[in-house]
Parts: C-alpha cells; sequence; structure tokens
C-alpha cells in the first residue's frame, strides 16, 4: 500500500482542493514549497512506529478517523479568551482559533517602532517575497509528514519580526485554541519569529483546547536569530483529552545569539514535539528546558536535536517528566557535533519520575560527536519519590498526599524555575500543581 | 509522657531491641547513650514511625495513648518531634514551605485555627534568632547546600516552631563543632519546660556538659542496661562502654 493510500491521502486531496486559495497563491517561490512539501507528504506519507523517530509513539489515535482542515472565520469567544488570561501577565497578545489569526481578540496596541507582530497569512498577503524567502529556513529537511503537511497548507498563524537593537519590555503571547470549530477540525499554525540583530524579546506560544471536541492541532513555529539576538521562548501545551497536538520547533542561531526554549505540558492531550535547533556561528548558546506531566492516559513525546554546527557554542538541556495513572512519555534527545565545532559546550539531561507501576517512560540520551575538542555530559534517570524524604516532610506533620504533591512539585520546579516572567512562572507552578492534585484525587476516589 | 514497655524490634529479621523499658516524665531530659550498633537510632526512628522497624512485642505509651498505632504524621501532630542524625536535603521544597504545612497541620489537628501569613513570619522569626540562623535560610530548600551544622540547627529551628511535647534528638552533636554544639545547645535548654520532655541519643558525654540530663540510660545489646543520673554520663566518658557487662539487669543507680 502506498502512502497515497494510506492516512496521507485525505490530507493530500484536501490541500489540492484549497491550494489555489491559500494566502499568497501564485507567488512561485510559495507554490514551490507548498507543492514539495505536498510531494513529501504524499510520498512519505504520516509516520509510523517503523520509522525510528516514532518507535516509541503510534499515531493510531490520530488515524482513527480524519479530521478535516478548519477554514478561516471562526471564533473563539471573548469570554473564553478572558477566561484563559494568565493572572498578572502584561503581555501583548494576538489569538488565534483554530490556526486564524483573530484580530479583534488579540492586543498589539502600544508596540515600539521596529516590532512587526501580524498574522502570517495578512503579512503573506500584503508583501509575500520577504516571508516566502524565510520560511522553511530554520527547518530545513522536513522531518516527516506531520512538518510536510504543515508546510503545504502553509498559511497563517503569527509573524513576530524584531528589528535590530530593539529590545522589547513585554512578552508576546500567541494564544492557540483548538476546537473552536467543533468535532474533527484540524488547525495548522505556522509561526515565524525573526529577531534582527543585537534584539532582545520574550515570545510565550500557549496551547489551548476550546471544548472536549476532538481536534488535532499540528503546529509549527520556526525561530530565526541574528547575529546577538536574544530570545526567551515558553511553549505551554494545556489541552484536553481529545485533543491531539503535534508540536514542531525549529530554531537557527547565528553568532552569539542565545535562545532560551522552554516547553511544559500539562494537560491531558496526546502530545509530540518536534523541537530541533542548529547553532549556526561561534558562541551561539540554547538552553532547550521542558516540563511534562503525563498522567490518566495522555502521551507525551519529546524529541529534540542540537547541531553544534560552529566551534565554541554551548547548549544546555533539561527535560523533567512526572508520571502517572498510564501515562507514557518519550524523550529522545540527540546532541551532534559536527566535525570543526571545536569547543562545543555541552550538558543534557532527562529526569523522570515515575508515580505509578503502569506509568511508562522511553528515554533515549544521544551523543554524536565529530570533533575532539568538545565537553559533553548526558544522561537520563527514571525514578520514584525518595523514601527519605517523604518520611522527613511526614515526621513534620505533613500527611503522605501533601508530602508527596510537595515532592513532586519540587521535582517539576527546576525546569519552571527558569521561567521568565515571574507571572508566567506562577501560572505555570499552578497549572502543574493542580494536576498533581487532581490526579491524587482521582487515585483516591472509590 | 513516654512509657516504654518490654519494646523488642527486628530490622530485616534482625533483633535490635530485645526488651526495652524507659519512663520519660513530663518535663524530664534523659540521654540514651551506648556503643554504636546498641540500638540507639532504631529506638529513634520506632517512636518517630519510621517504616522497615518491626516491633515484635511491647508497647509504647505517649501521653496514655498508644504510640505504635498512630500514624507518623499524627505523632508529630500530636506533638513527637526527631530531630534527625542525617537530615535530609529536599531541593526545591522551602524551609518556610515545609515548616507553614506541619505547623497548620498539627493546628488543625487540634482544632485550632491556621496561623495567617503574618503571624506564621513573626513566629519563625523570632525562633531563627534561637539558633542563630539568618531569615534567608527560611526561603532555602530544605537542608540543601546546607553544612553539617546547619543542618543540625536547621532541626532544632524546626522544633522550635513546632514545639513538640517530646523530642527525641538522633545523635544531633555528632559531627558538630564547639560553637554549633553551644548553639544547639542553647537552642534546646530555651526550649525546656514543664511539658516538655527530651530524648537526647548521643554516643559522647560531650554534649551533655550542655544540656543536663535528668537520667542517664545505657544502652546495649538492645536493652537498657544501666540508668543514672548525669555521674553515670562522666563515668563512661572516663572509662568507655567496655566496663558494662551487657548482660546486666536493667537499671541498677
Amino acid at each position: 500500500m502506498s502512502a497515497m493510500e494510506g492516512h496521507a491521502a485525505p490530507y493530500v486531496e484536501a490541500q489540492q482542493g484549497q491550494a489555489g486559495e491559500l494566502p499568497a497563491a501564485g507567488i512561485a517561490a510559495l507554490d514551490r514549497s507548498r507543492a514539495k512539501a505536498l510531494e513529501a507528504l504524499g510520498e512519505r506519507g504520516l509516520p509510523s512506529q517503523r520509522d525510528e523517530d516514532w518507535k516509541y509513539t503510534s499515531i493510531k489515535p490520530i488515524t482513527r478517523s480524519r479530521f478535516s482542515p478548519a477554514a478561516p472565520g471562526t471564533d473563539c469567544p471573548e469570554d473564553f479568551v478572558a477566561a484563559a488570561a494568565i493572572e498578572n501577565l502584561d503581555a501583548w497578545q494576538l489569538v488565534f482559533a483554530d490556526g486564524f489569526y483573530l484580530p479583534p481578540r488579540s492586543k498589539t496596541n502600544g508596540l515600539p517602532e521596529g516590532v512587526r507582530v501580524a498574522g502570517l497569512a495578512d503579512a503573506l498577503t500584503q508583501n509575500p517575497q520577504p516571508i516566502a524567502d524565510r520560511l522553511g529556513s530554520a527547518m530545513g529537511e522536513i522531518p516527516h509528514g506531520f512538518a510536510a503537511m504543515n508546510s503545504a497548507f502553509v498559511g497563517d498563524g503569527a509573524l513576530v519580526e524584531i528589528a535590530p537593537g530593539v529590545q522589547l519590555e513585554k512578552p508576546i503571547e500567541l494564544l492557540f485554541v483548538s476546537g473552536c470549530s467543533g468535532e474533527g477540525f484540524l488547525s495548522l499554525p505556522r509561526n515565524l519569529v525573526i529577531l534582527g540583530e543585537g534584539s532582545q524579546a520574550s515570545v510565550i506560544e500557549r496551547h489551548l483546547s476550546f471544548s472536549q471536541e476532538r481536534s488535532l492541532s499540528n503546529s509549527l513555529t520556526e525561530i530565526i536569530l541574528e547575529k546577538a539576538a536574544a530570545l526567551d521562548f515558553c511553549c505551554v501545551q494545556d489541552q484536553a483529552e481529545r485533543t491531539f497536538h503535534v508540536g514542531g520547533l525549529f530554531a537557527r542561531l547565528a553568532q552569539s545569539a542565545k535562545l532560551k526554549a522552554t516547553t511544559v505540558t500539562v494537560g491531558r492531550a496526546w502530545v509530540r514535539n518536534d523541537a530541533r535547533v542548529n547553532l549556526d556561528a561561534e558562541r551561539a548558546l540554547v538552553s532547550l528546558d521542558g516540563a511534562y506531566l503525563a498522567f490518566g492516559r495522555s502521551h507525551v513525546d519529546n524529541h529534540t536535536h542540537i547541531s553544534h554546527n560552529a566551534p565554541e557554542c554551548t547548549s544546555r538541556e533539561c527535560y523533567k517528566g512526572v508520571l502517572g495513572d498510564r501515562g507514557h512519555a518519550v524523550f529522545h534527545g540527540r546532541i551532534v557535533v559536527q566535525p570543526g565545532a571545536q569547543q562545543t559546550d555541552s550538558e543534557q539531561s532527562n529526569q523522570n519520575l515515575l508515580l505509578s507501576a503502569n506509568a511508562e517512560i522511553d528515554t533515549k540520551p544521544q551523543l554524536e560527536i565529530y570533533a575532539d575538542d568538545v565537553k559533553c555530559a548526558h544522561g537520563a534517570t527514571v525514578g520514584q519519590l525518595d523514601e527519605a524524604a517523604l518520611f522527613y516532610l511526614v515526621s513534620r506533620g505533613v500527611d503522605r498526599e501533601t508530602a508527596r504533591r510537595m515532592l513532586t512539585q519540587a521535582f517539576a520546579a527546576e525546569v519552571l524555575e527558569g521561567v521568565e516572567p515571574p507571572a508566567l512562572q506562577t501560572y505555570l507552578a499552578s497549572r502543574v500543581s493542580g494536576q498533581l492534585s487532581s490526579a491524587a484525587a482521582q487515585v483516591s476516589a472509590p | 509522657m513516654l512509657k516504654i514497655s518490654d519494646l523488642k524490634v527486628t530490622v530485616d529479621g534482625k533483633a535490635i531491641l530485645n526488651g526495652l523499658d524507659l519512663d520519660v516524665g513530663p518535663g524530664e531530659v534523659h540521654a540514651i547513650m551506648g556503643p554504636n550498633g546498641s540500638g540507639k537510632s532504631t529506638l529513634a526512628n520506632v517512636i518517630a514511625g519510621r517504616d522497615g522497624y518491626e516491633v515484635t512485642s511491647g508497647s509504647v505509651a505517649f501521653m496514655g495513648n498508644d504510640l505504635l498505632s498512630m500514624a507518623p504524621e499524627n505523632r508529630a501532630r500530636e506533638g513527637v518531634f526527631l530531630a534527625f542524625q542525617y537530615p535530609v536535603e529536599i531541593p526545591g521544597v522551602a524551609n518556610i514551605a515545609l515548616l507553614k504545612e506541619g505547623l497548620n497541620a498539627a493546628r488543625r489537628h487540634r482544632g485550632e485555627p491556621e496561623l495567617d501569613a503574618l503571624d506564621f513570619l513573626k513566629l519563625v522569626r523570632e525562633k531563627l534568632r534561637l539558633v542563630e540562623m539568618k531569615e534567608e535560610f527560611l526561603y532555602r530548600s530544605v537542608n540543601e547546600g546546607f553544612s553539617g551544622g546547619e543542618k543540625k540547627r536547621n532541626e532544632i529551628f524546626q522544633m522550635a516552631v513546632l514545639e513538640p511535647r517530646l523530642a527525641v534528638l538522633d545523635e544531633t552533636d555528632s559531627g558538630l563543632d564547639i560553637d554549633a554544639l553551644k548553639i544547639v545547645a542553647g537552642g534546646v535548654n530555651a526550649l525546656r519546660s514543664e511539658e516538655r520532655s527530651v530524648i537526647l541519643v548521643t554516643h559522647y558525654q560531650r554534649l551533655l556538659d550542655y544540656i543536663v540530663p535528668d537520667r542517664v540510660h545505657v544502652l546495649a545489646g538492645g536493652r537498657i542496661v544501666r540508668s543514672g543520673d548525669k555521674q553515670l554520663a562522666r563515668d563512661l566518658e572516663e572509662r568507655g562502654y567496655g566496663w558494662i557487662d551487657s548482660s546486666a539487669g536493667a537499671a541498677t543507680a
């Protein structure tokens, strides 16, 4: 059976049906890249567990029924957006319903000179060429069928462009709400974040579910950091049980650029993340972190790939997971030190806390070194709560359940403590503790 | 306050305590001394309720209630406190968060209202002074990166905040230099009262120069083989444990 007849076929057909209406259709560079992505989707199909990179993640829950691409014009009610606001967070905010930008729900007033924040479709319609030139450049080779699907449909999403030297004093939040169109819809947001030389910004990408409707969110973010640019990026995935989320984070760093990217997965969705960071020139620095909770029957897969392509670059990677019930998590972290990338300094760790005998973690740290003057360390741990620490807390009068929660939260805190600004960190800590409490409540319920 | 009768305890099937009797009255300070492996720490852990210790016979009554049937957190709420020999480092849990949770759990247990943030802070600041600790210790993770002396002072600080009826100090003096020892002893002495009893588990007489006990017991072979006043500790310091015949009967002095 060829892939064309397989699970990818309905999406290939859907794209063919609307290719002519996608934003900036007819612009040669864009037509070409969409056609190339469509071809990749058709040929490779959607990933299967026969692919080494998908060995522990079955997409059967997604392919059980087909999803229809959502159409522009879907709304997300104002009260939902208001209720979802992060307390005390002062930020510019772009809101997207099933991947489509909603200007009336967004707050972009007062942006300083040199900052462009827009819906990608609008930007493509206005002046397609410069964007078409950058799209796909941070991703490079298309890693799998979902990224191909996103690229074949590329249309709306967020464009964030910071001019050289500009320092943004407030974060920009991109809020994606899936399931707004009803049952069975697919959203395909594509985000492009470009920081000019010496600029500084903070971007929050947050994904929520509008309802319990079944939805597929296939989201892809490309980050381009020019020389000495610094981006603080936090991706929050907080979706409902029947949401399927495939997230891509592809970054390219020029000389002395700095990226701090933290992905926090709470909620009950099925999640697959691919993060790929290219350190392209000297002294670039990436700190790639993640915290994930997998409770109930949720599935969270983080695939990361950091490539040291130039000398004197630094990478720090720390992913921490807490798994309970029948939760399943996967971590595959690849660090590649390319020939000539001397004086690479790289540390990677993946730590997991297993709270239930039925939870499962598959972890695979992987280091490939093709240079000789490097400092690299990596490791993975899987463990339970420390009984000695638990008894210490209990011996002070704390009940066992609270003590467990305190220790579990403390475990995840290491990743959350690095998140800025404080309002976001507080919000994430409360989401984590809320989910740990509700998981504990379900365990103790009869 | 605490009455232990014929307590027998095994660990991994091995007999550690072999019929221990101990009676600690209100306001009394008892020192339990003995060579390594005599069962001193086992006694401390059994009182606190740690897992892994099997009580095969005997009883422990605390304020007239059966202590052994209580969950460890309830023992703490009823007023039992163990200062650990090796305090655990708990990254990510702030000292102040633990104390607030522990203190309020005890207050709820007694049917008292929880302390509000302001009153709580006032209380802990006052107790910090007792052990000469800086306020920043409140916000640091429990024992994380603390020196040996700081860890022991932190135990006494927690004890001061939780105000137990019975404090068991498990080799709190070990590894302390003389200055830290004085601070720890000063903290314990300040907390001595008519309603509070203390059991000092120690290997050395040194601590007892600073915290003067009402009674001294020698534990050997899992039983108390000799009891006396503070002079007994001095004799032990001079002559070692060798002269004590572990087969001898219980309290003779």
